[in-house]
């Protein structure tokens, strides 16, 4: 976090990233491999598909924690924001029967407006991100519940919703390979994502604060506006997750989305994002994301225990962090 | 750093085949039971419910279920990837009446048979449903609260959730019986706390520092019961408790007089019962459309009896 430090890491982004992204790609392989050795049902198209439609929500919450751990923040709200952003949809297109498109507008508003609230919080009134977002996530939880008189909120009046997740735009093409609507939107939103960290100044300036803030802020730069952008993003990524779920479940489930924040972050530590901040990418969150599900649908079509499932998910997660650490102590 | 690299992969890869190992151990049918949860001691003894049958019958078992009843999402990846297993037949238990749909129409599509138990579905692919009636259960814990209260003052409820089957109907039961049947009995409130005894212990103890007049609360399910008498005793209260389902700290109360009784459902008979539908199904015996697994209310004086006993888990 100091000057020195800075200059070093600043070359080394690229390389480290590749790097880890090598290392955490053959990890998910070697699963792959291992599961396919063990069992003639994991390597099935119906399979493979399980395994992305319960990568897509995961996916995409990680995306949008990715964005904000990059600057050295962290977001405890991304998956009651998440769940917030369905309810909200389920108002606008059950209780109000407006059409399709503003349900989903919504929803991506509702996102980027908790997160600009998130943002504003963390940047101007200097809350530590990890208390503001853990606040966010309580709240949003609450609002949840009470918006939705605590009860589901089920889209059979809007035929088509559940197009979103579970549809299938390629298999109309391709019938074989009938790749969920919900994969492709996590593909969609990967691609959007890592496009503005890589090739935007909303992007420099997302790594410019994790690596150095206090740098940034003498070079004059106004960092309360880019942070806040930070969190508005990540907000609108989660505003997507909500329709997302909320698709696939042909409803708004209030009570759903604690703890979803650990397995985003999880996802996001796997694929190789610093949590210290200033280092990380899009694509090996979508690898980190891809070996939790992929671990969970193998155990289980395994028949292991789900006892031993959880030790094994632990025991991965530690793994992955540690073969970063050998990785960079060896550079 | 190669040779580091490998040998993570290899142990983690031998981890993953040791641990797997007894996939390979199968025998006649395989059924995979996708429950609503699976830490809880409730779900644990339909779990060993639905080994008594398997082993009985010559079956395979795996039982899965998410962390908490709100995951519905988690559910569905859940019982996608047992699909992909290809067993014999899935007994499920379903966190949303609507949200397995499609997944339902797979296992139908592929004649895997489908039996519901605790929660039923709203579709007809599930050839039946092993259940309590929950409705009724919680009347009966009304009928008696309202008799060791002595017919009238004020009673609360702390309950598990808002969303959940089991939530609605068990605060429905006893609230609509109280209304109907005791018009001198007041619900004054009606909290929830997940199912979570730290939480619910201080919903307990708000609703008895708010209405010192109180005279009984009812828990309805394992935890929230635990947390009321918690709540109770850190207060030194005297209210009646009245709680659900049983396990070892229950029966303790039970045992010590802190709680006056308890309902318990059945969770054995339902894995008993889901794993035996799903056999008689393969078989091609037909089935009824509900199996009641039933429900008993039990105390200090009837727990030893041999039927209640029977039923009862730590």
């Amino acid at each position: 976090m100091t000057d020195i430090a800075a200059t070093p890491a600043k070359s080394g982004i690229r390389i480290s990233g590749a790097f880890h992204r090598l290392l955490a790609f053959s990890g998910l392989i070697a699963l792959v491999v291992v599961f396919s050795l063990a069992s003639p049902n994991f390597m099935q198209t119906q399979n493979v598909l399980a395994i992305l439609q319960a990568t897509s929500v995961n996916g995409v919450l990680a995306i949008a924690a990715t964005l904000v751990i990059i600057t050295g923040g962290i977001d405890l709200s991304v998956g009651t924001l998440m769940t917030f952003c369905a309810v909200i949809t389920g108002v606008v297109l059950t209780y109000f029967g407006l059409p399709l498109p503003l349900g989903i507008v919504a929803s991506i508003l509702a996102g980027t407006g908790v997160g600009l609230v998130s943002g504003t919080i963390i940047a101007k009134l200097k809350v530590p991100p990890f208390i503001a977002t853990l606040g966010m996530m309580l709240i949003l939880k609450g609002l949840s519940l009470v918006i939705s008189g605590t009860k589901p909120i089920y889209f059979n009046d809007t035929p088509g919703f559940t197009q979103i997740a579970q549809g299938s735009f390629v298999g109309a093409i391709i019938p074989a390979i009938p790749v969920p609507n919900g994969v492709m939107i996590l593909f969609l939103v990967a691609g959007l994502a890592a496009f503005v960290l890589t090739k935007t100044a909303l992007g420099r300036y997302t790594f410019a604060l994790g690596s150095n803030e206090e740098a940034v802020r003498l070079s004059g730069v106004n960092i309360d506006r880019w942070k806040i952008a930070v969190y508005a993003t990540a907000g609108g990524i989660c505003g997507v997750a909500g329709l997302l779920i909320a698709s696939r479940l042909n409803s708004a489930q209030p009570a759903l989305g604690q703890g979803y924040e650990l397995d985003a972050i999880a996802a996001v530590v796997i694929g190789g994002t610093s949590l210290s901040g200033g280092r990380g990418t899009v694509i090996g969150t979508l690898i980190g994301a891809l070996i939790i599900s992929v671990l969970a649908n193998g155990l289980r079509i395994l028949s292991v225990p789900q006892e031993w499932q959880t030790v094994v998910t632990g025991t991965i997660i530690i793994l992955a962090v540690y073969a970063d650490i050998l990785r960079r102590r060896n550079l | 750093m190669f040779n580091r690299r490998t040998l993570i992969g290899a142990i983690s890869a031998l981890a993953l085949l040791s641990a797997s190992a007894p996939a390979f151990a199968q025998d006649n049918y395989d059924i995979a039971l996708i429950s609503k949860g699976f830490q809880h001691q409730f779900w644990q003894a339909v779990k060993a419910g639905a080994d008594k049958a398997a082993a009985e019958f010559g079956a395979t078992v795996t039982f899965e279920g998410p962390e908490t009843e709100s995951q519905v999402d988690r559910q569905m990846d859940m019982l996608a990837a047992a699909l992909s297993r290809k067993p014999d037949a899935i007994g499920f238990a379903a966190l949303d009446s609507q949200a397995a749909t499609p997944l339902l129409q797979q296992a139908k599509d592929a004649a895997i048979p489908v039996i519901a138990f605790d929660s039923g579905v709203d579709s007809d692919i599930p050839l039946t449903t092993a259940t309590t009636d929950n409705v009724a259960a919680a009347a009966l814990a009304a009928d008696k609260m309202a008799e060791l209260i002595g017919g009238e003052g004020k009673v609360a409820v702390v309950a598990h959730d808002q969303t959940s089957r089991t939530g609605i109907d068990r605060v429905d039961g006893f609230v609509n019986r109280i209304k109907e049947a005791y018009p001198k009995i007041e619900v004054v409130s009606v909290q929830y706390g997940g199912g979570d005894q730290l939480q619910s212990t201080e919903i307990a103890k708000s609703i008895l520092l708010a209405n010192p007049d109180l005279k009984g609360i009812f828990g309805a399910n394992e935890g929230s019961a635990i947390g009321v008498v918690n709540g109770k005793t850190e207060l030194n209260s005297t209210i009646v408790v009245i709680g659900f389902d049983s396990g070892a700290a229950q029966k303790g109360f039970i045992e010590s007089g802190a709680m006056a009784g308890a309902i318990t459902q059945n969770p054995v008979g339902i894995g008993y019962e889901t794993v035996k539908a799903a056999i008689s199904a393969l078989k091609g015996e037909t089935l009824p459309p509900i199996i009641d697994t039933g429900f008993y209310y039990y105390d200090k004086a009837t727990m030893g009896n041999p039927e209640i006993a029977a039923v009862l888990y730590d």
